[in-house]
């Protein structure tokens, strides 16, 4: 007797069934493959039971370290998710959907999209915003071709103090077409304006920076989108959503395309993935949005409703000629991203990024007294630039013995920054969390 | 119903942080600073919680609701599935990538490696990377890999062909990796046409992209062929696996000589769609190309444990961020396990079955372009209705009225007025015969008062709305 | 007396001595339903016969618009970029796209009289 509790036709239904098809058995219905293209083989593992699953399953997370101290970040970050996030994103309506193809019953996705998008738009500073894409570091990729398509130019310039990853996920993305992709590299721990303003002329389609940058440090973008906007070309920043409690928004800055991760809004941390990517626009870039966009409108009977629209930039319309080849984004990480910025609120976002920052400068004025230690100067957010006597690795392995995720160790991802340390200290870390990690430092320094 | 900022009020606020037990720092100077904080909703929590459930509530689900939507495989998602993903929730990915951090991650990187080695046996490749982030990317993904392999044997390609009923996502993947597209039509048996085919490969092709079986939902006898001649020209083939549920441990996409697959997690391996993703395109590869996968790479040390392999200079890179969506690989690992061998066989079975039912059943009454045994969909036209003035959309819109999610509709383009059903494995008979019903009822409306059609749908919060007006507004973003 | 001629393409022209006003027929218009985006090409650039000259988009497709002649854009109108519905109202006067001076009169030939275009629908 099969399991039905998966498949539920009984013996007896899949007899009927059989007979209305006018087949002897299932097995007949395979009869179009011929027998040649058959599996040779299938060597799977015998199924069980859900229980079994379970107990598999906790074994395997078990096989990971439980308790770890986070102080790192490198793009994802320890955050706290308010309890309604998992509550309401679990609510089976909002995760069993699918794309809302149909509006009339897909209100519910879709006035969430919108409401998300507005969100975004908000945080951002700018006009436009789409349902969502898969990643950070993909959105930095997808606005970079966004701002090809927009100028019809084939450069990009890349501050080399963005993200490591999102740097190399742009090259990979653009690495079989016709585009020139130059890196600036970091000058303590900043972008270096003159270098960059070097490289500024009518053959750049864009300039990509990050805020904060991957070392922690904030800055003001506004002069140097006058400076890209003088020859015609596009300035796109990746943003920490957590940080726009706080910090200068794109918008506020002249910034053409904003992109950045989501994961800090309500996504666990979950080993990497998923999470979801966020593109913001001026007005005028809309109809070169990639992925989803959901628009206002009215019904039949003048009541408001919500759809997807602008769908003629799309794959399954423009196919290769589509803004991009995306179809499914990320729609349930998008909205915990909302619920979760609607449950901190206006006020309560900017409670956080304060808590952050706080927490974080209290880290840091400790961590300057150790000795042979120097921090780099520059405005930070929740992260921060660690100098150490001596080569971050050794440290960070001898602290991931303790349980301490120490920081980002440079020298894995810059040169000649061996000894140089990310360090990221979010609202989750208690000032006893803070004191026994510079105290930990402090003993792997001295020894 | 309001938009959270419509219930907004000033002061109101929906979770209460903790203090800060640290002293303030000096605040960063203005420059830095936004001038006002960001207009996000001001809620209680009651407030949030009825807007999100009374949201829910206006969504037709898989769990609520028959959800035949042709080509996205809306299986049942086991919850057992969810609570095991949570488990995974508090680790970190970077440190798996510290020095020394493998070692603390070997639950994670452990899976992570198997599921790689389950897909690959499933699909009979030779490795699979876990990177990709939705089918889509994994297309993607896995053209630049030919791509990369191409360039390195200092070959330049030019082109990517696929057939005219390939999903949207096929050429808008070769051409996001920089191929120009060739286009082959379908023949009137339903596959690709074989003459036609062989005219347009050459020297300068460097993949045929291949969905198996097609979108039409038929199985191509040929494509073993299409494959030999595909690299008799020195391009590579790649399969989609968009529909894999119909063929599991009957056919092996490797077997066939497809170079490189990738497989839709949330079709196939039973996780949630999630309103639009999240998903997982995992991609798999033979040996050849191997060296070009992204970065980073897991692997297996003569100890045993997981290791994440230094960078190698032929790979492509990287395509996301860390490992993937780990949390959807969780549930589609978790999938596999409990379902095993047997079970898998017994999906595709029951899903071919289900569909081939509903085929039988309803094409006296709906034009069946190819009538010939489908597999795991089936693919109708609404000609016969558009006499009448109905159209396939009107049809969607009446089975909404009935409690069912519409079929997928206007896909593949080259089906006139296309209705593609999908019921998938995890429905009964007893739910197939009940929609069964009202497709009858409703073609037999379409003929005798098709005004009745036009109207719907009329139980919904809102009914045909205006996409025009949507598209030609822009307004995406609420001004309140 | 000016001639008209149309493209298997859907696009018609009015020649009027050296210039030739260009859009897009009827039948193309209804296929297209309601037009949402119009991109039209910019004034004095050249193109060859048959090249994209513009684009169109409505909800529910898009499709790329051919120069019937080679010749360069002497004016666009703008009026349809701002009111893409005029393209359903008035395809094949009000909605114009864009007049272009005809470099070789002999290109028409490749194209249809209005006889012909009729009789090329009834075949599609």
């Amino acid at each position: 007797m099969p399991d039905t509790h998966y498949c539920p036709n009984t013996p007896e239904e899949i007899r009927e069934m059989l007979s209305v098809i006018g087949v002897d058995n299932v097995e007949d219905l395979f009869a179009p493959i011929p027998a040649e293209l058959r599996a040779k083989t299938f060597n799977l593992p015998p199924g069980m039971s859900e229980f079994e699953t379970k107990d598999r399953m906790r074994f395997i997370a078990g096989e990971n370290r439980q308790e770890m101290l986070h102080f790192i970040g490198g793009g994802f970050y320890d955050h706290i998710i308010p309890s309604v996030v998992d509550h309401l994103s679990g609510r089976a309506e909002f995760y069993t959907a699918y794309t809302p193809y149909q509006p009339e019953c897909s209100q519910g996705t879709l006035q969430a999209l919108f409401e998300y998008q507005t969100a975004i738009c908000r945080l951002t500073g700018l006009d436009v915003s789409n349902a969502s894409l898969y990643d950070g570091a993909t959105a930095c990729a997808e606005a970079a071709m966004m701002a090809l398509r927009v100028t019809g130019r084939n450069r990009i310039i890349l501050d080399g103090c963005v993200s490591p990853f999102s740097r190399q996920v742009l090259k990979t993305y653009l690495f079989n077409l016709e585009v020139d992709v130059i890196e600036v590299a970091p000058l303590d721990g900043q972008l270096n304006q003159q270098e960059l303003a070097g490289l500024l002329n009518d053959s750049v389609a864009a300039v990509l920076v990050q805020n904060p940058n991957f070392f922690g440090s904030v800055g003001d973008f506004t002069a140097l989108a006058d400076q890209v906007h003088a020859v015609e070309a596009l300035l796109i920043a990746s943003v920490y959503p957590i940080s726009l409690g706080m910090l200068k928004s794109p918008g506020e800055m002249g910034v053409d395309i904003a992109v950045g991760d989501g994961q800090s809004l309500g996504n666990p941390l979950s080993f990497g993935g998923p999470s979801f990517g966020f593109i913001a626009a001026k007005k005028a870039f809309i109809r070169n949005m990639p992925g989803r966009i959901i628009g206002e409108t009215i019904d039949r009977n003048g009541k408001r409703g919500f759809v997807l629209t602008l769908q003629a930039r799309e794959q399954h319309i423009k196919r290769h000629k589509a803004t991009s080849n995306i179809c499914s984004n990320q729609g349930l990480c998008a909205l915990r991203g909302l619920i979760f910025l609607t449950s901190v609120g206006r006020q309560g976002l900017a409670d956080l990024a304060q808590l952050n920052r706080d927490k974080a400068e209290y880290a840091k004025s400790q961590i300057r007294l150790l000795p042979g230690v120097t921090v780099l100067a520059t405005p930070t957010f929740n992260e921060f630039t660690v100098f150490l006597p001596r080569p971050a690795r050794g440290v960070v392995s001898e602290l991931l013995e303790q349980g301490i995720a120490a920081g980002v160790p440079l020298g894995e991802y810059y040169e000649a920054s061996d000894n140089v340390l990310v360090v990221t200290v979010t609202e989750k870390r208690s000032r006893k969390e803070i004191d026994t990690f510079v105290k930990a430092l402090e003993v792997a320094l001295c020894s | 119903m309001q938009l959270i900022y419509e219930k907004s009020v000033t002061g109101r606020r929906g979770v209460k942080l903790p203090k800060s037990d640290v002293r303030a720092a000096a605040p960063l100077p203005d420059s830095l600073l936004r001038k006002e904080t960001a207009c996000l909703p001001e809620v209680s929590e009651m407030d949030l919680v009825r807007h999100f459930t009374n949201l829910s509530r206006r969504n037709f689900s898989v769990d609520t609701n028959f959800y035949p939507l042709g080509s996205c495989t809306m299986k049942y998602n086991a919850k057992v599935l969810e609570d095991v993903a949570v488990l995974f929730a508090p680790f970190h990915p970077m440190t798996a990538l510290l020095p020394g951090g493998d070692e603390f991650c070997q639950g994670t990187l452990g899976m992570l490696f198997d599921l790689g080695q389950l897909l690959a046996d499933i699909t009979g490749m030779d490795e699979v990377t876990t990177q990709p982030l939705a089918g889509a990317h994994g297309e993607m993904t896995g053209i630049m890999l030919i791509a990369a392999y191409h360039k390195a044997k200092g070959d330049k390609k030019r082109y990517v062909v696929v057939p005219d009923s390939s999903h949207g996502t096929n050429p808008a993947s070769a051409a996001m990796a920089g191929y120009e597209i060739i286009t082959v039509p379908t023949a009137s048996y339903g596959d690709m046409d074989m003459e036609l085919f062989k005219q347009a490969m050459n020297q300068d092709v460097a993949a045929v992209m291949m969905t198996c079986p097609n979108t039409l939902g038929l199985f191509n006898p040929h494509v073993r062929e299409i494959c030999d001649i595909a690299h008799s020209h020195g391009a590579l083939v790649y399969y989609d696996g968009a529909n894999l549920n119909a063929i599991m441990g009957k056919v092996k996409p490797g077997e066939l000589g497809f170079d490189v697959v990738h497989v839709n997690l949330h079709k196939t391996f039973g996780t949630p769609h999630g309103g639009g993703g999240p998903g997982a395109g995992p991609v798999g590869v033979k040996k050849e190309l191997i060296p070009f996968l992204p970065q980073p790479r897991i692997v297996m040390d003569e100890e045993g444990l997981f290791r994440l392999e230094k960078y190698s200079g032929h790979s492509i890179g990287r395509t996301a961020n860390f490992f993937g969506n780990f949390g959807v690989m969780v549930k589609a690992y978790a999938y596999i396990i409990m379902l095993g061998r047997e079970g898998l066989i017994q999906v595709s079975e029951q899903a071919v079955l289900n569909a081939n039912y509903i085929k039988e059943r309803l094409k006296p009454y709906y034009e069946l372009p190819y009538d010939m045994t489908c597999m795991h969909e089936c693919v109708f036209s609404a000609s016969k209705q558009l006499e009448h003035g109905v159209h396939a959309i009107d049809i969607a819109k009446f089975l909404i009225d009935r409690g069912y999610h519409p079929p997928t509709v206007y896909f593949p383009l080259i089906v006139k007025d296309a209705i593609m059903i999908e019921p998938t494995e995890t429905e009964s008979k007893a739910t197939l015969d009940a929609f069964i019903e009202v497709m009858i009822e409703v073609a037999r409306i379409a003929e005798n008062n098709p005004q009745a059609m036009f109207d719907a749908p009329l139980t919904t919060p809102v009914s045909r709305l205006d996409e025009t007006k949507a598209a030609r507004e822009q307004n995406v973003c609420c001004q309140w | 007396m000016s001639e008209i001629y149309f493209s298997k393409d859907h696009e018609w022209i009015k020649v009027d001595g050296a210039v030739g006003r260009v859009g897009i027929t009827e039948h193309a218009a209804h296929a297209l339903g309601d037009v949402t985006f119009v991109e039209l090409p910019k004034t004095g650039k050249q193109y060859r016969q048959f090249d994209v000259l513009a684009a169109i988009e409505s909800v529910k497709a898009a499709s790329d618009i051919y120069a019937p002649v080679s010749g360069k854009i002497v004016s666009v109108n703008s009026a349809v970029e701002d009111s893409p519905e005029l393209v359903n109202e008035s395809p094949e006067d009000k909605a114009w796209m864009a007049e272009i001076a005809i470099d070789d009169a002999g290109e028409l030939k490749k194209l249809m009289t209005g006889e012909q275009y009729s009789d090329y629908l009834k075949t599609l």
